[in-house]
């Protein structure tokens, strides 16, 4: 092994990887952290590519996006709390509530899983970082600016306004001529590629860099349930951003494709869309799923029960999940048997998430339950999910949804599953992982309180939509009559939602407090059964001094399960420190399979995403010149990140002018 | 300890061809990029289906030079799989040439194209049949312009000696980025040039 | 003028509140929810999906119970006290994953055919429709064209729909605009209007009363205030009102009314139509037979002539984005207009 301090010099070409241990302190570890910390500062800032430092920022940009879309919300409530109000004017209104809808769907439900999987699953799978660390980087950036360019209209009074779902022809140029609609059309283009690259990223992790031993029946369900995401998203994201890109192109270029007059179909519209839209809504619930079956069963003293049964169930619903888009298009006067068929489909999607709800209550019935924060949020859960569901399975009955389709039972429903699955085990992730990634805890009363207002709160605002919409409040109204029947519950809703909001404002209360008085977390404060657990709090740059040996789905809990397991080795493995190097293992075994180069930090990742937004920048505003500029540049970029390294043994190590063995 | 594993062996370091994060990267690449031309295509037979003028407005369209066309791509293809075969035996001049022709069928493929393209009677915005026609062929031919730029970096990596039959990772993943596109061209000509004989 | 009674709340008119009205319907207390189709249904289009919905929500209701106690058991039950340290076996638990699943895929099958049947019930009429109508869509309004075999007997109105009580009545859906969706909630369940296309449903009515309705499907800033009713009447009241609307206006010959006519054909005629003068306006509601309507702008006020020359000068304080624009008249040409309109029975 050579003190490779030069990165450029040649790097064998096979290897056997060296087997080890390396204590905190040790010459080797010392090593470790100068191959692998970024720099300080703003270089660091712009240039890193550590997973940790990403899934920070995935947490911290979405959950920026979380209040901006609450604050909306309340600004709506406050607008309908009575009837006839005039506190917005329509037109405010259609954007507010287009743009919570987009803020929440799209700037916050997705990218706060893919904060905390960023963060997590190299540290879940035994692994030094994601297989892709620049692509992983560029994907926050892209991230970042889609955002900032979808709000960008908001303070011009030019926000979207036809609804998130943003059908034609309101959509189109005639019934909508301003940049409103151009913003959000390709605000979406640009955020699906940030959300693709994510995805690809989180597949190729999975089945390339996990610990040796760590067979694919060993991942954490968090791990599935973002795969499962992941894997969706790569077949879904097309559909809607070429939804988006047609209707840019009939607005702003003359073509068709939703031009009534010319052939063109509002329907193709709605397809397009609920094709995307619907494997949407699972894959931002699937991973906070994930998140309740791997926390929850820490605070219960056990294993998770049916860790295979929900795992499969995990990906049934996912795969189920591409079959009923028509659910949102009941009304749309498709043929009777088309619709029996999706409802059908609809209401048995239910089942896959029975078998998660029943393996989460036998695993609380029968281990022991630590009260605490994390668990209240999870065991809260439970009940919201049970709500959202059942009330899922109400829409999903055809003549049922005739009725209940765009009215307020649907608000209900979609909040329930929204808040309840991904909202609740979000924060009660952070009430568990927090100790993780800032070595403190949180306070614990504090975290008490903000969970029974949160959840007093949430079902004080929202149960009571259930009965606005069998009342037949519409969605997507400024105001209402007086006569109407509905002044009353809206009254409690509004109260409700910002009781609700309370309860977020002590949680945020609590993470300032806890970041600069908390108390010190140790490497395991939970006693918990994963990897991620076995390093320090918070963790060092390269993660693991060595890469674990796995042996079982709780490699921490091994002694003491004494299930037959073999035991996982922790402190001895692979060191792997001849430049930032990772193992990569065979996809389902996890069988030792190559020694992978991780690439260094690099501006690349920034400059591409700047690039790439500048691009939309300049489609919106109709700069031909500009937009051709930012093309090249991104192309140079590119270039610039692909070029072959002999450090990441992309290439030989030596120019070789071999005219080949023979020449003819 | 992990049970049986093997823990002893050499292993491959960095991109080692079907090893490498890069195979599996692109791999996923395809299958998202291949869902967004089956969209597409949904859309068009969508519209197509529900047109109530004949189909396509245009007249049935003329085979020969996309017809020729095709044969073009797909030798182009050959020529890629050929490259990278030569590397494979160490042929590293005759890697270097086939990679070389296969580009310039490429771009012969795209000047085609444009060919074709200025001698329609009807653009984009003319009407639907338009907006499909263009809008599809369009996404078909950035996706070769792609191609070509990734084809063009393989021929300045290849002139520059940085592959050998050991490690030639970017010759295999670009390569197969090029064969998908040209099974997606296949997809298209069938959908637009030869389903309108059909119905 | 059918013979109802009605009420109404004034509210300051330039704060844009609107006037609005409380329907009145066989059973009193929807006047509460007039929309409220959970616990009314007038008719057999709607009646078996409350039947559905009630079913749906009680055993729901009792699923959820069920579940929650088990958790709420689950999580407070007591333990024996084991070692604080130990960490309980993985196997175990299977067992509620089976029952539970089980049982629930049992009570969704059940649920899913009785789904299946009511909705083959609730599809088509169990006999032809006797009457078919257009209804279209605009922004934010309703054209209603009642058909006919036979040309003369067509006519046009808006807003307000008479059915006969006790027949099915084939209802077709257009839009000429955005997509627009059509409900009558206590009637029967909500059709999208999309523009291109002809969509229908059926409703029938099985007691006479005034049914309300309301656009549901986001088509822009008044989507709120895009109401209809449907008016269900015995056989021999609703052919008396389609003889009614079929006549033409009967113009009044009084000099007031003259140049309350002139005025209308100069400043309104561009979109309202007036069978029987050359007011031939085709992008608003038809005014031929105005009086005989409850409410205009598309349900928001109750139709009295103070409301209505509110809604003329004041249209877009009343209903910010409206296609109708607030008109500027001088109180004279205001009054003239006023008693041309007020002839229009």
């Amino acid at each position: 092994m050579t003190d490779a301090v030069e990165n450029t010099s040649a790097p064998a070409l096979t290897r056997i990887p060296e087997m080890g241990s390396a204590p905190i302190g040790s010459a080797a570890e010392i090593r470790l952290t100068e191959l692998w910390e970024s720099a300080p500062g703003w270089r660091g800032w712009l240039s890193t590519v550590d997973h940790k430092t990403i899934g920070i920022r995935y947490l911290v940009t979405a959950f920026i996006f979380l209040l901006m879309g609450g604050v909306e919300a309340l600004i709506m409530r406050l607008q309908l709390a009575s009837p006839n109000q005039t506190l917005l004017t329509p037109e405010q209104y259609n954007q507010l509530f287009t743009m919570h809808g987009i803020t929440m769907i799209f700037l916050y439900s997705l990218p706060i899983l893919s904060g905390f999987s960023n963060y997590l699953w190299p540290l879940m799978l035994g692994s030094r970082d994601m297989a892709f660390p620049r692509l992983n980087a560029f994907s926050y950036w892209v991230f970042l600016f889609a955002g900032i360019f979808l709000y960008a209209s908001f303070p011009l009074g030019q926000a979207p306004n036809a609804g998130w779902f943003n059908y034609v022809p309101f959509a189109g140029l005639e019934y909508n001529t301003g940049p409103n609609i151009d913003v959000y059309a390709l605000g979406m283009v640009l955020l699906g590629i940030s959300t693709t690259v994510g995805a690809i990223n989180f597949i190729v992790t999975l089945f390339r860099t996990r610990a040796p031993g760590m067979s694919i029946g060993r991942v954490p369900i968090l791990v599935w349930g973002t795969l499962t995401a992941a894997v969706a998203n790569v077949f879904a994201v097309p559909s809607v951003s070429l939804a988006f890109f047609l209707l840019w192109l009939d607005r702003q270029t003359g073509t068709h494709f939703f031009d009534i007059l010319n052939g063109g179909k509002p329907l193709l519209w709605q397809h397009l869309f609920w094709m995307f839209g619907h494997p949407w809504v699972y894959a931002v619930v699937l991973p906070a799923m994930g998140i309740v079956s791997d926390a929850l069963p820490t605070f219960c003293r056990r294993p998770l029960v049916g860790y295979s049964a929900v795992a499969l169930s995990t990906m049934a619903t996912m795969l189920l999940g591409f079959g009923v888009w028509i659910h949102h298009m009941f009304a749309t006067g498709l043929p009777t048997l088309a619709l029996s068929f999706f409802g059908a489909t609809s209401m048995v999607i239910s089942i896959p998430s029975a078998v998660a709800v029943f393996a989460w209550i036998a695993t609380i019935w029968l281990g022991r339950p630590v009260f605490n924060t994390p668990f209240l949020f999870f065991a809260g859960f439970v009940i919201l999910f049970v709500i959202g569901g059942l009330s899922g399975v109400m829409v999903a009955a055809v003549p049922l949804d005739l009725q209940l389709n765009e009215t307020y039972f649907v608000v209900a429903h979609l909040h329930y599953v929204l808040l309840g699955i991904n909202v609740f085990p979000v924060v009660g992730g952070i009430y568990y992982w927090f100790p993780k990634f800032f070595g403190r805890m949180m306070d614990e009363t504090l975290g008490k309180w903000s969970f029974w207002v949160m959840f007093i709160g949430f079902n004080l605002g929202f149960f009571p939509m259930h009965i606005s919409g069998l009342l037949g409040m519409p969605r997507r109204i400024y105001t209402y009559s007086p006569h109407m029947g509905w002044s009353e519950v809206n009254r409690v809703t509004t109260v409700g939602s910002f009781v609700f909001a309370v309860g977020i404002l002590i949680f945020l209360v609590n993470i300032v407090v806890s970041l600069k008085r908390g108390a010190t977390a140790t490497e395991n404060p939970w006693d918990a059964p994963t990897l991620e657990w076995a390093v320090p709090s918070p963790p060092p740059a390269y993660n693991f001094a060595v890469i674990p040996l796995v042996a079982s789905r709780h490699p921490l809990w091994e002694e003491r399960l004494d299930e037959g397991a073999g035991r996982s080795s922790l402190d001895h493995g692979y060191l792997l420190m001849e430049g930032r190097e990772t193992i990569g293992t065979t996809p389902l075994d996890a069988m030792p399979d190559v020694i992978l180069k991780m690439p260094e930090d690099s501006y690349a990742p920034f400059f591409l995403g700047l690039f790439s937004a500048l691009i939309f920048v300049g489609l919106l505003l109709h700069w031909r010149d500009f937009t051709v500029l930012m093309v090249l540049a991104c192309i140079l970029s590119l270039m610039a990140w692909m070029w072959p390294r002999k450090a990441l043994v992309q290439r030989v190590p030596d120019i070789n002018y071999d005219k080949g063995a023979a020449h003819g | 300890m992990a049970e049986t594993m093997q823990l002893d062996q050499a292993l491959p370091v960095g991109s080692e061809g079907k090893h490498s994060g890069g195979w599996w990267g692109v791999l996923a690449l395809i299958a998202t990029e291949a869902s967004l031309f089956a969209y597409l295509l949904f859309t068009y037979f969508y519209l197509a289906s529900q047109s109530e003028q004949r189909w396509p407005p245009e007249g049935l369209p003329a085979l020969l030079v996309p017809g020729v066309n095709t044969v073009i791509l797909l030798s182009s293809s050959v020529f890629v799989w050929a490259s990278e075969r030569c590397i494979q035996l160490r042929q590293s001049q005759w890697s270097l040439a086939s990679m070389a022709l296969a580009f310039i069928l490429g771009v012969c493929f795209v000047a085609v194209q444009l060919n074709e393209w200025s001698k329609k009677g009807y653009d984009m915005a003319s009407n639907l049949y338009g907006s499909l026609y263009f809008t599809i062929t369009g996404f078909h031919m950035l996706h070769v312009i792609v191609g070509l730029v990734i084809l063009m970096a393989l021929l300045l990596w290849m002139a520059l000696g940085y592959f050998d039959h050991r490690r030639y990772a970017a010759v295999s993943i670009g390569g197969l980025y090029w064969h998908f596109v040209d099974v997606v061209w296949l997809f298209v000509f069938t959908s637009l040039y030869l389903t309108p004989y059909l119905f | 003028m059918n013979d109802i009674k009605s009420g109404f709340r004034h509210a300051a008119w330039i704060n844009y509140a609107a006037l609005t009205v409380v329907p009145v319907s066989p059973m009193t207390d929807s006047q509460i929810a007039p929309l409220n189709y959970f616990l009314h249904s007038y008719g057999p289009a709607s009646m078996p999906t409350m039947h559905l919905g009630w079913v749906f929500v009680a055993l729901l209701l009792v699923i959820f119970i069920i579940v929650a106690l088990l958790l709420v058991w689950a999580v407070l039950h007591k333990r024996l006290t084991d070692a604080p340290d130990s960490i309980g076996r993985e196997d175990a638990g299977m067992r509620w994953i089976y029952i539970g699943t089980g049982l629930s895929t049992c009570i969704l099958f059940a649920l899913v055919v009785y789904t299946l049947v009511t909705l083959n019930t609730v599809s088509k009429p169990a006999q032809a429709p006797g009457l078919t109508l257009t209804v279209t869509g605009y922004d934010w309004w309703w054209k209603v064209e009642y058909e006919d075999a036979d040309p003369s007997r067509r006519f046009v109105t808006a807003n307000e729909i008479h059915i006969p009580v006790g027949q099915p009545v084939l209802v077709k859906l257009k839009s000429a605009d955005v997509i627009h969706a059509f409900w009558v909630p206590v009637l029967a369940g909500k059709t999208q209007m999309i523009p291109g296309l002809t969509n229908q449903q059926w409703i029938e009515a099985d007691a006479e009363g005034i049914y309300l309705g309301q656009c549901t499907q986001y088509c822009g800033v008044q989507h709120a205030h895009m109401g209809l009713e449907v008016v269900a009447q015995s056989t021999a009241e609703f052919e008396k009102w389609q003889n009614a609307q079929r006549s033409t206006a009967a113009t009044g010959s009084a000099a007031g009314v003259n140049a309350g006519q002139k005025i209308f054909l100069d400043q309104c005629a561009g979109c309202h139509a007036v069978r029987g003068t050359e007011a031939v306006g085709a992008h608003a509601p038809d005014l031929t037979h105005l009086n005989s309507r409850r409410l205009i702008a598309g349900g928001l006020l109750t139709n009295t002539p103070d409301h209505l020359t509110q809604w003329i000068t004041h249209a877009q304080e009343l209903k910010p984005g409206a296609r109708m624009p607030s008109m500027m008249l001088t109180a004279t040409e205001l009054n003239a207009l006023s008693a041309f309109l007020s002839t229009l029975n």
